[in-house]
C-alpha cells in the first residue's frame, strides 16, 4: 500500500489523476474503519489531512464556500448561524471524538443514504464543488450528487473541494430518528429550509431511499399553497406530510421497516415546517 | 514506512509500519504506550481516545501516517511524574473505576471538557462522554468524578 500525502491542493488533483485507485482519507472515521475491519484494501491511501485549502471557509459574493476537510465541530462553532439545519445535523453526528475529525467532505464521498449532512445541503440548495486536474472544476447541485447507494457523481480522478451554499435566509430545522441522542446512524431524517424571499421551501429526506433526496412534489405543493402572510392551515400541513412521505421509497432493515420510515418521515415533514413557520412568523412580527 | 510524531513531549520514530496501521496500534504495539484501549476499532467505545494537536480523536480511527509530525498526548502523558492529573484522582476518590477498561478513553474526554468548559452542567457532561462506553460502573461515579475534577478545577482558577 502507499500512502500519499499531498502539502497542496494541486499536488492532491495530481496525485488522484496519476492514482485514480487511490483512497481519499479526510477525517478517516469512515475509512479507518472499513480498513480496521478488512472490508477495504486500497493500493493507496491520499491524505488529505495536510492540505490547507480544504481546511478553511470563506464566503464569495455572500455564499459561503465550505473547505471539504473543515470537521462538524467547527461547523457547530464557526457556522451555526449561517447554516443552521447543517449545523443541527452536525451535532447528531456521531460523538465528539467523532465531530472533531468527520467531514462534510467525507459524508458526501461516502454518500451513504443515512449519512447526516445531505438532508440540509438539499434543503438548502447547496452545490458540491469537485475538481480534477486534467478536466478542471465541476459544480455539481447536491440533489444530482447522490446518484446510487453509496455511489456519487465524483469521476474517480476528482476530488471534493468544497461545498457551496448561501447563508439561510429562513430558518431551517433537521430532525432525526435514531434509538439514542448520541452514536446514532439515522433510521431516517428530515431537513427542511424556508426560503422566504423565494416564496419557496427546501426539502430533504434521509435514510429512506436509495439515496438522499429531495421531496419535489412537497416542495412544489407549498411553493404553490403557503400563505407568507398567515398562521400554517393544518389542511396544507396534513397534505405536505402526505407528499413528503410519498417521495421516500425505504426498505425494511435492522434498522427500522418501510412503513414505520414512511410514517416517521411524515411526522418529521410536519413537525420541522411547524417550527420552521412558527420561528418566520416570530421573525416577522419582531 | 518511516512514521515520526512527538508523543508526551517526547520525539518518537517508528519503522516498517503498515500504511494502514492506526494510530492506536502505533501507539500501543510500537512505542509501548498500552495506556490506550483497544476494544472496538470502529469509533464507537471511546476507549481509544488521545489528544491529537489538542483535539481529542479516536486513535483508531487516525491513520498512522496522518500523525506525522503532529503531536499526541496519551493517558500516560496527563499525570506529572508521580502526581496524578485531578480528572485520575476524582475517578481513584469516586469510585469511577471498575474493571478500568473505559478508564483512559474518559480521563482524556473528561480532561478535554473541563479544560474547555469552566462549569459543565450535567448535560454538558453526558453530551461530551456520550462517546465513551462503560460497561461496568453505570456511569453514576464517572459524572460524580467529573463533577468533582471540574469543581477542584474552577477553585483553583
Ligand atoms: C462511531 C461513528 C459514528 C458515526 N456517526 C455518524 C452519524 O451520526 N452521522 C453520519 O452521517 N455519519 C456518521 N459516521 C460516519 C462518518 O463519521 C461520516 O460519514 C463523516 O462525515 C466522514 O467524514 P471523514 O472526514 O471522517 O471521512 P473519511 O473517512 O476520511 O472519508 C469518507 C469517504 O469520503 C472519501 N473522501 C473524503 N474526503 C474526500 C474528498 N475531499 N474528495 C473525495 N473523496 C473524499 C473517502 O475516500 C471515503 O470514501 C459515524 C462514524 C463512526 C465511526
Ligand atoms: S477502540 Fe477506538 S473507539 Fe473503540
Ligand atoms: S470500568 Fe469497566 S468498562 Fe468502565
Amino acid at each position: 500500500m502507499d500512502f500519499l500525502r499531498p502539502t497542496t491542493w494541486e499536488e492532491a488533483l495530481a496525485a488522484k489523476a496519476d492514482q485514480p485507485e487511490a483512497m481519499p482519507i479526510q477525517g478517516g472515521t469512515d475509512v479507518m474503519v472499513e480498513i480496521n475491519f478488512d472490508v477495504h484494501r486500497p493500493p493507496a491511501l491520499l491524505d488529505l489531512g495536510r492540505v490547507p485549502e480544504l481546511f478553511t471557509w470563506e464566503q464569495v459574493d455572500g455564499v459561503y464556500r465550505v473547505g471539504a476537510g473543515v470537521p462538524y465541530v467547527r461547523i457547530i462553532e464557526e457556522l451555526g448561524e449561517a447554516l443552521p439545519g447543517l449545523a443541527q445535523a452536525a451535532r447528531t453526528v456521531g460523538s465528539p471524538q467523532i465531530r472533531n475529525r468527520g467531514t462534510v467532505g467525507g459524508n458526501l464521498g461516502a454518500a451513504s443514504p443515512a449519512g447526516d449532512s445531505h438532508p440540509p445541503l438539499l434543503a438548502a440548495g447547496a452545490m458540491i464543488e469537485v475538481e480534477s486536474r486534467d478536466r478542471g472544476v465541476r459544480m455539481i447541485p447536491a440533489h444530482e450528487f447522490y446518484v446510487g447507494v453509496k455511489k456519487s457523481a465524483l469521476e474517480p480522478d476528482e476530488l471534493i473541494r468544497a461545498f457551496w451554499t448561501k447563508p439561510a435566509s429562513g430558518p431551517q430545522y433537521f430532525s432525526k430518528v435514531g434509538t439514542r441522542n448520541a452514536m446514532v446512524i439515522a433510521v431516517c431524517s428530515f431537513a427542511i429550509a424556508l426560503h422566504p424571499e423565494e416564496r419557496r421551501v427546501g426539502t430533504g429526506i434521509g435514510s429512506a431511499a436509495p439515496t438522499p433526496r429531495r421531496a419535489p412534489a412537497a416542495e412544489e405543493f407549498l411553493a404553490a399553497e403557503l400563505d407568507w402572510d398567515a398562521p400554517l392551515d393544518p389542511a396544507v400541513v396534513r397534505r405536505f406530510e402526505e407528499l413528503a412521505a410519498q417521495a421516500a421509497s425505504p426498505i425494511d432493515d435492522v434498522r427500522g421497516t418501510a412503513d414505520y420510515r414512511r410514517h416517521a418521515i411524515s411526522v418529521m415533514a410536519r413537525r420541522t415546517l411547524t417550527w420552521a413557520w412558527n420561528d418566520y412568523l416570530r421573525r416577522r412580527a419582531a | 514506512m518511516r512514521v515520526s510524531f512527538t508523543v508526551n513531549g517526547r520525539r518518537e520514530t517508528v519503522d516498517d509500519v503498515w500504511e494502514g496501521e492506526s494510530l492506536l496500534y502505533v501507539l500501543r504495539e510500537r512505542m509501548g504506550l498500552p495506556g490506550s484501549k483497544n476494544a472496538c476499532e470502529q469509533g464507537e467505545c471511546g476507549s481509544c481516545t488521545v489528544y491529537l494537536d489538542g483535539t481529542p480523536v479516536c486513535a483508531c480511527l487516525v491513520a498512522a501516517g496522518q500523525a506525522e509530525g503532529r503531536e499526541v498526548r496519551t493517558v500516560e502523558g496527563l499525570a506529572d511524574g508521580d502526581r496524578l492529573d485531578p480528572v485520575q484522582e476524582a475517578f481513584v476518590e469516586c469510585g469511577a473505576v471498575q474493571c478500568g477498561f473505559c478508564t483512559p478513553g474518559l480521563v482524556v474526554q473528561a480532561h478535554d471538557l473541563i479544560e474547555r468548559v469552566e462549569q459543565p452542567s450535567d448535560a454538558e457532561i453526558r453530551e461530551a462522554l456520550a462517546g465513551n462506553l462503560c460497561r461496568c460502573t453505570g456511569y453514576e461515579k464517572i459524572l460524580d468524578a467529573v463533577r468533582l475534577a471540574a469543581a477542584r478545577k474552577a477553585a483553583d482558577r
